[in-house]
């Protein structure tokens, strides 16, 4: 069934998108964060750990955050269709 | 700002399941999304495993082994011993008449074994074309980016003891 989209519907799903690509370049650095901190655990250099696991947590924070967004705009944009 | 979403009136099969084509957007981006943080949960969860790891992990014991005396090994001369257990192997060599180094012999790269080339006086590894400083273990080519563990020792009268291990060459 086509529904036609309106510009609230639009403008919500360009902001969804943005989100999606903020969370998209996190999970990039957080997957690079994981390697280099295994590569310098793995060569005996534990000072490293620590400050890996605080950002690696504060970038999951981060992208959840923009989850919630997501779900909010979602909610908003289908709540306002109906 | 309310952070999370009021429950839908409508029931879940409704709310994940668009009636409308517009809305299948919407869900695919969302499920897409909730998959990307359960992703990147993943990978907290993998840098909290290794912090607990490091964290529970035991300080190596090195202990003092006799490893070999000096006279058997002529200058530019090697020996292969295992320090500090039986599973690792480390290379002795004599690069003066009372100079001698010592390294682990796995290659910093992947792990491949590291034999001493005499006629460019540096060890080499054969698996990708690294080199190490004789001198120091530092990398001078190839993919290695870290210097080979370096092996403490100790000399007592002819007798060459591995005491411990310097992971910064």
């Amino acid at each position: 069934m086509k529904q036609p989209g309106t510009p609230a519907r639009k403008k919500g799903l360009t902001a969804i998108d943005g989100a999606m690509a903020l969370i998209v370049i996190l999970l990039l650095v957080q997957i690079w964060l994981v390697s280099a901190t295994l590569e310098t655990y793995l060569a005996g250099h534990n000072e490293t750990v620590l400050p890996g696991a605080i950002i690696s947590g504060t970038i999951f924070l981060a992208c959840f955050g923009l989850y919630l967004f997501i779900e909010r705009m979602d909610a908003e944009s289908r709540g306002s269709q109906r | 700002m309310n952070l999370f979403r009021k429950p839908s009136p409508e029931p879940l099969w409704r709310d994940e399941f668009s009636v409308f084509s517009s809305d299948e957007k919407y869900v695919s981006r969302r499920q897409f999304s909730k998959f990307l943080v359960l992703t990147s949960m993943g990978m907290f969860v993998g840098n909290l495993w290794i912090l607990v790891r490091s964290w529970f992990s035991r300080k190596p014991f090195y202990p003092v082994t006799a490893i070999a005396s000096a006279g058997e090994i002529p200058i530019g001369g090697v020996k292969l011993f295992p320090y500090p257990n039986l599973q690792e192997q480390c290379i002795l060599l004599r690069t003066g008449t009372d100079t001698f180094v010592a390294y682990s012999q796995k290659c910093t790269h992947l792990s491949c074994a590291v034999f001493y080339s005499a006629s460019k006086d540096r060890l080499e590894c054969p698996c990708h074309n690294g080199a190490f400083s004789v001198q120091d273990g530092s990398p001078l080519q190839g993919p290695p980016r870290r210097p080979l563990p370096r092996v403490v020792l100790a000399r007592k009268g002819d007798a060459l003891f591995a005491t411990g291990i310097h992971l910064e060459g």
